[in-house]
Protein backbone atom coordinates (compact mmCIF):
# COMPACT_ATOMS: atom_id res chain seq x y z
CA UNK A 1 0.00 0.00 0.00
CA UNK A 2 1.56 3.10 -1.30
CA UNK A 3 1.51 6.15 1.29
CA UNK A 4 -0.21 8.26 -0.91
CA UNK A 5 -3.35 5.63 -0.82
CA UNK A 6 -3.08 5.63 3.44
CA UNK A 7 -4.62 9.28 3.30
CA UNK A 8 -6.35 9.04 0.74
CA UNK A 9 -8.55 5.85 1.31
CA UNK A 10 -9.89 7.50 4.42
CA UNK A 11 -11.97 10.25 2.29
CA UNK A 12 -14.46 7.70 -0.01
CA UNK A 13 -13.83 4.50 0.04
CA UNK A 14 -13.23 3.77 3.65
CA UNK A 15 -14.96 6.84 5.38
CA UNK A 16 -15.86 6.30 8.45
CA UNK A 17 -18.91 8.04 8.46
CA UNK A 18 -20.58 7.05 5.02
CA UNK A 19 -18.74 3.48 4.58
CA UNK A 20 -17.69 2.52 8.00
CA UNK A 21 -20.75 4.34 10.30
CA UNK A 22 -18.36 4.82 12.81
CA UNK A 23 -18.41 7.88 15.03
CA UNK A 24 -22.32 7.81 14.93
CA UNK A 25 -22.79 10.40 17.94
CA UNK A 26 -20.49 13.32 16.86
CA UNK A 27 -22.10 13.03 13.57
CA UNK A 28 -25.81 13.58 14.32
CA UNK A 29 -25.29 15.77 17.23
CA UNK A 30 -23.30 18.53 16.64
CA UNK A 31 -24.40 19.43 12.46
CA UNK A 32 -27.13 21.39 13.02
CA UNK A 33 -24.86 23.86 11.12
CA UNK A 34 -21.75 23.61 8.78
CA UNK A 35 -19.56 25.32 10.76
CA UNK A 36 -20.13 23.49 13.74
CA UNK A 37 -19.85 20.19 11.41
CA UNK A 38 -16.49 21.67 10.01
CA UNK A 39 -15.08 22.36 13.71
CA UNK A 40 -16.10 19.06 15.10
CA UNK A 41 -14.52 17.32 12.21
CA UNK A 42 -11.20 19.43 12.83
CA UNK A 43 -10.99 18.60 16.44
CA UNK A 44 -11.51 14.93 15.85
CA UNK A 45 -9.41 14.76 12.81
CA UNK A 46 -6.57 16.96 15.46
CA UNK A 47 -6.95 13.78 18.06
CA UNK A 48 -6.64 10.65 15.65
CA UNK A 49 -3.64 11.88 14.27
CA UNK A 50 -2.21 12.82 16.93
CA UNK A 51 -3.03 9.48 18.90
CA UNK A 52 -1.95 8.04 15.74
CA UNK A 53 1.62 9.11 16.66
CA UNK A 54 1.42 7.98 19.97
CA UNK A 55 -0.27 4.26 19.78
CA UNK A 56 2.26 3.76 16.71
CA UNK A 57 5.27 4.88 18.23
CA UNK A 58 4.47 2.85 21.72
CA UNK A 59 2.98 -0.65 20.01
CA UNK A 60 6.19 -2.26 20.94
CA UNK A 61 6.46 -1.02 24.34
CA UNK A 62 2.91 -0.97 25.55
CA UNK A 63 1.84 -4.74 26.54
CA UNK A 64 -0.90 -6.32 24.27
CA UNK A 65 -2.99 -6.81 28.02
CA UNK A 66 -3.14 -3.46 28.65
CA UNK A 67 -3.16 -1.63 25.17
CA UNK A 68 -6.64 -0.31 25.32
CA UNK A 69 -6.75 0.72 28.54
CA UNK A 70 -3.32 3.01 27.68
CA UNK A 71 -4.59 4.02 24.37
CA UNK A 72 -7.67 5.44 26.47
CA UNK A 73 -5.82 7.06 28.70
CA UNK A 74 -3.60 8.90 25.78
CA UNK A 75 -7.00 9.64 23.80
CA UNK A 76 -8.84 11.12 27.16
CA UNK A 77 -5.52 13.54 27.97
CA UNK A 78 -5.24 14.54 24.18
CA UNK A 79 -9.05 15.48 24.23
CA UNK A 80 -8.94 17.24 27.49
CA UNK A 81 -6.24 19.37 25.37
CA UNK A 82 -8.24 19.95 22.41
CA UNK A 83 -11.13 20.79 24.74
CA UNK A 84 -9.09 23.62 26.62
CA UNK A 85 -7.51 24.66 23.22
CA UNK A 86 -10.47 25.19 21.57
CA UNK A 87 -12.12 27.21 25.12
CA UNK A 88 -8.87 29.26 24.72
CA UNK A 89 -8.88 29.90 20.69
CA UNK A 90 -12.37 29.89 20.25
CA UNK A 91 -14.84 30.24 23.08
CA UNK A 92 -17.87 30.59 20.94
CA UNK A 93 -17.28 27.25 19.06
CA UNK A 94 -16.76 25.69 22.22
CA UNK A 95 -19.93 26.92 24.00
CA UNK A 96 -21.86 25.53 21.02
CA UNK A 97 -20.51 21.97 20.87
CA UNK A 98 -20.31 21.59 24.40
CA UNK A 99 -19.88 18.26 26.36
CA UNK A 100 -19.54 16.60 22.71
CA UNK A 101 -15.79 17.82 22.48
CA UNK A 102 -14.99 15.67 26.10
CA UNK A 103 -17.06 12.72 24.02
CA UNK A 104 -14.58 13.07 21.36
CA UNK A 105 -12.89 10.09 23.72
CA UNK A 106 -15.42 7.30 23.65
CA UNK A 107 -15.68 8.23 19.86
CA UNK A 108 -15.29 4.36 18.38
CA UNK A 109 -13.55 5.58 15.27
CA UNK A 110 -10.59 6.65 17.44
CA UNK A 111 -10.16 3.72 19.10
CA UNK A 112 -11.00 1.77 16.33
CA UNK A 113 -7.85 3.07 13.78
CA UNK A 114 -6.11 2.65 16.92
CA UNK A 115 -6.88 -1.20 17.01
CA UNK A 116 -7.09 -2.01 13.37
CA UNK A 117 -4.37 0.11 12.16
CA UNK A 118 -1.60 2.20 14.18
CA UNK A 119 -0.97 -0.17 16.56
CA UNK A 120 0.12 -2.25 13.44
CA UNK A 121 2.02 0.10 11.22
CA UNK A 122 4.96 2.71 11.26
CA UNK A 123 4.87 6.22 12.71
CA UNK A 124 4.25 7.93 9.21
CA UNK A 125 1.38 5.71 7.83
CA UNK A 126 -0.47 5.69 11.05
CA UNK A 127 -0.31 9.82 11.12
CA UNK A 128 -1.33 9.91 7.28
CA UNK A 129 -4.16 7.57 8.25
CA UNK A 130 -5.09 8.97 11.43
CA UNK A 131 -4.69 12.46 8.90
CA UNK A 132 -7.07 10.59 5.69
CA UNK A 133 -9.65 9.23 8.36
CA UNK A 134 -10.21 12.85 10.12
CA UNK A 135 -10.15 14.47 6.91
CA UNK A 136 -12.92 11.80 5.63
CA UNK A 137 -15.03 12.80 8.74
CA UNK A 138 -14.79 16.37 8.67
CA UNK A 139 -16.05 16.25 4.74
CA UNK A 140 -18.92 13.81 6.20
CA UNK A 141 -19.67 16.09 9.03
CA UNK A 142 -19.61 19.07 6.59
CA UNK A 143 -22.02 17.55 4.18
CA UNK A 144 -24.41 16.75 6.71
CA UNK A 145 -23.86 20.23 8.42
CA UNK A 146 -24.45 21.90 4.95
CA UNK A 147 -27.81 20.02 4.13
CA UNK A 148 -28.77 20.59 7.52
CA UNK A 149 -28.18 24.50 7.95
CA UNK A 150 -29.11 25.44 3.91
CA UNK A 151 -32.65 23.90 4.27
CA UNK A 152 -33.03 24.42 7.98
CA UNK A 153 -31.92 28.64 8.38
CA UNK A 154 -31.51 29.41 4.82
CA UNK A 155 -27.69 29.98 5.36
CA UNK A 156 -24.11 28.31 4.39
CA UNK A 157 -20.97 29.49 6.78
CA UNK A 158 -23.93 32.00 8.37
CA UNK A 159 -23.95 33.71 4.90
CA UNK A 160 -27.81 34.05 3.85
CA UNK A 161 -28.35 31.17 0.38
CA UNK A 162 -31.88 30.86 0.27
CA UNK A 163 -34.21 33.50 -0.98
CA UNK A 164 -36.62 34.84 2.03
CA UNK A 165 -39.81 33.72 0.27
CA UNK A 166 -38.23 29.69 0.79
CA UNK A 167 -40.21 28.17 3.87
CA UNK A 168 -37.35 26.82 6.35
CA UNK A 169 -37.77 23.46 7.33
CA UNK A 170 -37.65 23.66 10.82
CA UNK A 171 -37.14 19.98 11.30
CA UNK A 172 -33.97 19.86 9.81
CA UNK A 173 -32.66 21.64 12.98
CA UNK A 174 -34.19 19.50 15.56
CA UNK A 175 -32.41 16.18 16.26
CA UNK A 176 -35.17 14.07 13.71
CA UNK A 177 -33.19 16.55 10.99
CA UNK A 178 -30.17 14.83 11.57
CA UNK A 179 -30.86 11.05 11.12
CA UNK A 180 -33.06 11.76 8.20
CA UNK A 181 -30.11 14.22 6.72
CA UNK A 182 -27.93 11.35 6.90
CA UNK A 183 -30.14 8.89 6.07
CA UNK A 184 -30.08 10.54 2.82
CA UNK A 185 -26.32 10.57 2.28
CA UNK A 186 -26.25 7.12 3.13
CA UNK A 187 -28.61 6.20 0.50
CA UNK A 188 -26.94 8.57 -2.18
CA UNK A 189 -23.72 6.99 -1.51
CA UNK A 190 -25.27 3.33 -1.82
CA UNK A 191 -26.52 4.02 -5.19
CA UNK A 192 -23.53 5.70 -6.46
CA UNK A 193 -21.65 2.79 -5.44
CA UNK A 194 -23.89 0.24 -6.28
CA UNK A 195 -24.62 1.92 -10.46
CA UNK A 196 -20.57 1.98 -10.05
CA UNK A 197 -19.60 -1.53 -9.80
CA UNK A 198 -23.33 -2.54 -11.63
CA UNK A 199 -21.35 -4.63 -14.19
CA UNK A 200 -19.31 -6.88 -11.38
CA UNK A 201 -21.67 -7.32 -8.83
CA UNK A 202 -25.27 -6.89 -9.75
CA UNK A 203 -26.58 -8.12 -5.84
CA UNK A 204 -23.71 -6.05 -4.30
CA UNK A 205 -24.38 -3.20 -1.65
CA UNK A 206 -22.20 -0.67 -1.13
CA UNK A 207 -21.39 -2.25 2.59
CA UNK B 1 -26.64 24.67 41.94
CA UNK B 2 -29.68 22.64 40.67
CA UNK B 3 -32.83 22.70 42.46
CA UNK B 4 -35.10 20.68 40.03
CA UNK B 5 -37.45 18.31 41.60
CA UNK B 6 -35.73 14.59 40.80
CA UNK B 7 -39.00 13.42 39.48
CA UNK B 8 -38.67 16.62 36.33
CA UNK B 9 -35.21 14.88 35.97
CA UNK B 10 -36.13 11.90 35.64
CA UNK B 11 -38.65 12.52 33.30
CA UNK B 12 -36.77 14.96 31.26
CA UNK B 13 -33.64 12.38 30.60
CA UNK B 14 -36.35 9.36 29.77
CA UNK B 15 -38.68 11.37 27.71
CA UNK B 16 -38.07 15.12 26.63
CA UNK B 17 -35.09 15.06 26.24
CA UNK B 18 -33.99 11.31 25.17
CA UNK B 19 -30.67 10.18 24.80
CA UNK B 20 -30.85 8.17 21.98
CA UNK B 21 -33.40 10.02 20.48
CA UNK B 22 -32.78 14.31 21.11
CA UNK B 23 -28.93 14.25 22.25
CA UNK B 24 -27.81 11.32 19.77
CA UNK B 25 -25.82 9.48 22.71
CA UNK B 26 -25.43 5.70 22.21
CA UNK B 27 -26.21 5.48 18.70
CA UNK B 28 -23.60 2.65 18.10
CA UNK B 29 -25.55 0.27 20.27
CA UNK B 30 -28.50 1.78 19.31
CA UNK B 31 -27.57 0.80 15.72
CA UNK B 32 -25.93 -2.34 16.16
CA UNK B 33 -28.14 -4.27 19.09
CA UNK B 34 -31.69 -2.97 18.18
CA UNK B 35 -32.34 -6.27 16.06
CA UNK B 36 -34.10 -8.16 18.59
CA UNK B 37 -36.78 -7.07 21.44
CA UNK B 38 -35.22 -9.68 23.91
CA UNK B 39 -31.39 -8.36 23.33
CA UNK B 40 -32.32 -5.23 23.34
CA UNK B 41 -34.05 -5.36 26.36
CA UNK B 42 -31.09 -6.75 28.12
CA UNK B 43 -28.64 -4.17 27.23
CA UNK B 44 -30.72 -1.57 27.86
CA UNK B 45 -30.70 -3.11 31.56
CA UNK B 46 -27.14 -3.48 31.79
CA UNK B 47 -26.62 -0.05 30.23
CA UNK B 48 -29.11 1.70 33.10
CA UNK B 49 -26.69 -0.17 35.84
CA UNK B 50 -23.84 1.20 34.63
CA UNK B 51 -25.20 4.52 34.50
CA UNK B 52 -25.87 4.71 37.94
CA UNK B 53 -23.00 2.85 39.23
CA UNK B 54 -20.79 5.40 37.40
CA UNK B 55 -22.78 8.95 37.93
CA UNK B 56 -22.31 7.79 41.83
CA UNK B 57 -19.10 7.56 41.40
CA UNK B 58 -18.75 10.73 39.04
CA UNK B 59 -20.38 12.77 41.74
CA UNK B 60 -18.06 11.74 43.97
CA UNK B 61 -14.78 12.49 41.90
CA UNK B 62 -16.25 15.66 41.48
CA UNK B 63 -16.06 16.69 44.85
CA UNK B 64 -12.36 14.91 45.19
CA UNK B 65 -11.07 16.81 42.29
CA UNK B 66 -13.08 20.12 43.16
CA UNK B 67 -10.87 19.10 47.22
CA UNK B 68 -7.38 18.60 45.38
CA UNK B 69 -8.23 21.66 42.76
CA UNK B 70 -7.66 19.61 39.40
CA UNK B 71 -10.57 19.96 37.76
CA UNK B 72 -8.32 19.56 34.32
CA UNK B 73 -8.71 15.59 35.58
CA UNK B 74 -11.94 15.29 35.40
CA UNK B 75 -12.02 13.91 31.53
CA UNK B 76 -9.05 11.23 32.40
CA UNK B 77 -10.50 10.12 35.81
CA UNK B 78 -14.18 9.45 34.48
CA UNK B 79 -12.50 7.71 31.99
CA UNK B 80 -10.84 5.74 34.04
CA UNK B 81 -13.45 5.17 36.79
CA UNK B 82 -15.97 3.81 33.85
CA UNK B 83 -13.51 1.22 32.60
CA UNK B 84 -12.79 -0.02 36.02
CA UNK B 85 -16.48 -0.32 36.93
CA UNK B 86 -17.16 -1.90 33.74
CA UNK B 87 -14.64 -4.82 34.84
CA UNK B 88 -15.94 -4.53 38.63
CA UNK B 89 -19.67 -5.48 37.59
CA UNK B 90 -18.56 -8.00 35.01
CA UNK B 91 -16.70 -10.16 37.39
CA UNK B 92 -19.05 -9.82 40.15
CA UNK B 93 -21.80 -10.74 37.58
CA UNK B 94 -19.70 -13.95 36.70
CA UNK B 95 -19.10 -14.85 39.95
CA UNK B 96 -22.40 -14.52 41.38
CA UNK B 97 -24.81 -15.48 38.31
CA UNK B 98 -23.59 -17.25 35.79
CA UNK B 99 -27.38 -17.31 34.00
CA UNK B 100 -26.95 -13.41 34.44
CA UNK B 101 -23.51 -13.29 32.94
CA UNK B 102 -24.16 -15.54 29.83
CA UNK B 103 -27.24 -13.57 29.10
CA UNK B 104 -25.36 -10.55 28.89
CA UNK B 105 -22.52 -11.78 27.34
CA UNK B 106 -20.84 -9.30 25.35
CA UNK B 107 -22.93 -6.40 25.95
CA UNK B 108 -20.93 -4.99 29.19
CA UNK B 109 -17.60 -4.98 27.59
CA UNK B 110 -19.03 -3.17 24.99
CA UNK B 111 -20.71 -0.67 27.44
CA UNK B 112 -16.90 0.68 27.96
CA UNK B 113 -17.60 2.58 24.38
CA UNK B 114 -20.70 3.51 25.16
CA UNK B 115 -20.85 7.60 25.22
CA UNK B 116 -23.97 7.90 26.87
CA UNK B 117 -22.70 6.33 30.25
CA UNK B 118 -19.72 9.12 30.16
CA UNK B 119 -22.30 11.77 28.71
CA UNK B 120 -24.56 10.78 31.79
CA UNK B 121 -21.44 11.68 33.87
CA UNK B 122 -20.36 15.00 32.16
CA UNK B 123 -24.07 16.18 31.87
CA UNK B 124 -24.62 15.60 35.62
CA UNK B 125 -21.14 17.77 36.89
CA UNK B 126 -22.00 20.34 33.93
CA UNK B 127 -25.50 21.01 35.56
CA UNK B 128 -24.53 20.92 39.03
CA UNK B 129 -27.02 18.16 40.24
CA UNK B 130 -27.15 17.63 44.01
CA UNK B 131 -26.59 13.53 44.86
CA UNK B 132 -30.54 12.36 44.23
CA UNK B 133 -31.10 14.55 41.19
CA UNK B 134 -27.80 12.96 39.67
CA UNK B 135 -29.60 9.65 40.62
CA UNK B 136 -32.73 10.34 38.97
CA UNK B 137 -30.97 11.74 35.70
CA UNK B 138 -28.44 8.17 35.57
CA UNK B 139 -32.44 6.35 36.28
CA UNK B 140 -34.18 8.35 33.51
CA UNK B 141 -31.33 8.14 30.52
CA UNK B 142 -30.95 4.55 31.24
CA UNK B 143 -34.59 4.14 31.16
CA UNK B 144 -35.20 6.50 27.78
CA UNK B 145 -32.18 4.27 26.42
CA UNK B 146 -33.74 1.36 27.39
CA UNK B 147 -37.22 2.59 25.94
CA UNK B 148 -35.73 3.92 22.20
CA UNK B 149 -33.99 0.64 21.61
CA UNK B 150 -36.70 -1.74 22.57
CA UNK B 151 -39.05 0.76 20.29
CA UNK B 152 -36.60 0.50 18.04
CA UNK B 153 -36.33 -3.34 17.61
CA UNK B 154 -40.01 -3.72 17.87
CA UNK B 155 -39.85 -1.61 14.71
CA UNK B 156 -37.26 -3.63 12.81
CA UNK B 157 -38.44 -7.39 13.41
CA UNK B 158 -41.26 -5.72 11.54
CA UNK B 159 -39.40 -4.58 9.07
CA UNK B 160 -37.86 -7.66 8.42
CA UNK B 161 -40.47 -8.88 7.07
CA UNK B 162 -41.36 -5.87 4.35
CA UNK B 163 -40.20 -5.30 1.09
CA UNK B 164 -37.12 -2.86 0.79
CA UNK B 165 -35.56 -1.79 -2.23
CA UNK B 166 -31.78 -2.27 -1.89
CA UNK B 167 -30.03 0.70 -1.97
CA UNK B 168 -32.13 1.15 1.32
CA UNK B 169 -31.47 -2.05 3.22
CA UNK B 170 -29.81 -1.77 6.56
CA UNK B 171 -28.45 1.41 8.17
CA UNK B 172 -29.90 3.90 5.52
CA UNK B 173 -33.69 2.66 6.34
CA UNK B 174 -32.98 2.24 9.97
CA UNK B 175 -31.39 6.17 10.28
CA UNK B 176 -34.85 7.02 8.78
CA UNK B 177 -37.28 4.99 11.44
CA UNK B 178 -35.21 6.50 13.84
CA UNK B 179 -35.71 9.97 12.57
CA UNK B 180 -39.71 9.71 12.70
CA UNK B 181 -38.86 7.88 15.88
CA UNK B 182 -37.61 11.40 17.20
CA UNK B 183 -39.95 13.37 15.51
CA UNK B 184 -42.80 11.00 17.52
CA UNK B 185 -40.49 12.21 20.96
CA UNK B 186 -40.63 15.65 20.38
CA UNK B 187 -44.25 15.52 21.51
CA UNK B 188 -43.14 14.93 24.93
CA UNK B 189 -41.69 18.74 24.29
CA UNK B 190 -44.49 19.98 26.08
CA UNK B 191 -44.40 18.48 29.22
CA UNK B 192 -42.77 21.09 30.35
CA UNK B 193 -39.85 20.21 32.78
CA UNK B 194 -37.77 22.57 31.43
CA UNK B 195 -36.49 23.59 34.91
CA UNK B 196 -34.87 20.11 34.94
CA UNK B 197 -31.56 20.89 32.95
Amino acid sequence: MSSGDDFVKGLWRENPVLAMLLGMCPTLAVTNSAANGLAMGLATAGVLAVSGLFVSATRRVVPRAVRVATWILVIATLVTAVDYLLQAAAPDVHRRLGAFVSLIVVNCLILGRAEAFASRNAVPAAVLDGAGMGAGFTLALLAIGSVREVLGSGTWFGLAVLPDGFARFAVMLLPAGGFLTLAAWLLAVNALRTRRRAGTAPEGLAR
Amino acid sequence: MNDAAPFEVLVDAALVNNFVLAYFLGICPFLGVSGRVATATRMGAAVTFVMLLSASAAHGLDLLLAAIGAPYLRLVSYVVVIAALVQLVEMFVRATSPALFRALGIFLPLITTNCAILAVALFQSQRGYGFVQCLAFAAGAGLGFTLALVLMAGLRERLELSSVPDVARGAALTLVLAGILSMAFMGFGGLGVEGAR
